[in-house]
């Protein structure tokens, strides 16, 4: 089945507090050398057909109205085909 | 006045709404998420909660529940709509209201009583306030910071939509310390703080919250 994949990142002149949480988590674990965490969601779309320029456009639409805000996130989008 | 108070699967604060709504002198009539249909009301409270879970995003899913075509249709005819709390966040995700609301900028929730100016006292649901108005609301919210582009910030700054601003403290990193904002027509206000816990003298910090429920009679006085 093929699949796409739509990543929805906050805009980078956002606030990300998700980030600067798991940012400030990292040193305390010992792990060092970040200087920067954004934290994004990520959707898996499983289709039941072939993924044309028309489904596409039709995830793209998906994600500007429901998976994503715009006014506070970007997306983006790629297929994925199953071995 | 009948004004409907919206409930959503996971709603927390539509009774307190609907109270607040009688003791400011109107009908209360409850309205459910899953109905095509507002029941006649004369104006809609959108109340805090936690609907849908906050799944996806804060108000997200309420969003595109069959009440908010009728309630986003309604509000284009000039229907007064309040948002509070996760109100608020859904008048912004349905695009009633410019901007979007973020986690708090320090991470935790926070609920305090806290000190606001009415800075718009031109909507249909601060027109009891006078202008520049101090007042003591309960606060309480984990994903409270208003945020917008610049341009979105400039025009409603110049258009007067900033409709109440936090005092003293900014809860939540607000930008601009925005409490609450309305659209171009002032019949749509969206507000993070919580007027309905503000109504009696029994329980909360006052009664400075009554006036946002006062203030409907007041508007269609004013229109008549």
């Amino acid at each position: 089945m093929p699949k796409v994949v739509v990543d929805v990142m906050p805009k980078p002149e956002i606030l990300d507090p998700q980030g600067k949480a798991v940012l400030g988590a990292l040193p305390r674990l010992g792990f060092s050398g970040v200087t920067d965490v954004r934290q994004g969601k990520r959707f898996e779309l499983e289709l039941s057909g072939e993924v044309t320029e028309e489904v596409l456009d039709q995830v793209r639409q998906m994600a500007e109205t429901l998976l994503s805000n715009p006014v506070i996130e970007n997306f983006e989008l790629r297929v994925e085909q199953d071995a | 006045m009948k004004v409907g108070v919206v409930s959503f699967p996971g709603s927390l604060d539509d009774v307190d709404a609907q109270r607040a709504v009688r003791i400011g002198g109107h009908e209360a009539v409850a309205v459910w998420h899953g109905d095509h249909d507002l029941r006649g009301v004369d104006a809609v409270v959108l109340p805090g909660g936690f609907s849908y879970g906050d799944y996806l995003r804060c108000g997200a899913i309420s969003r595109f529940s069959p009440v908010m075509t009728e309630v986003v249709e309604a509000a284009g005819r000039g229907l007064p709509v309040l948002g509070i709390c996760n109100g608020f966040q859904i008048l912004c995700e349905s695009h009633l209201l410019p901007g979007a609301l973020i986690r708090n900028d320090h991470r935790k929730f926070v609920c305090r009583d806290q000190r606001l100016r009415i800075e718009n006292n031109r909507t249909a649901w601060t027109s009891s306030y006078a202008e520049g108005a101090e007042v003591t609301i309960a606060l309480k919210n984990g994903e409270g910071g208003f945020v917008a582009d610049a341009d979105t910030l400039e025009r409603i700054e110049g258009e007067g939509q900033v409709v109440a601003r936090y005092l003293e403290v900014n809860p939540n990193g607000s930008m601009r310390d925005i409490a609450g904002i309305t659209n171009e027509r002032g019949n749509v206000v969206g507000l993070m703080p919580h007027p309905e816990h503000a109504v009696e003298e029994l329980t909360g910090v006052g009664t400075d919250g009554l006036g946002f429920f006062t203030s409907l009679a007041a508007a269609t006085f004013a229109r008549a």
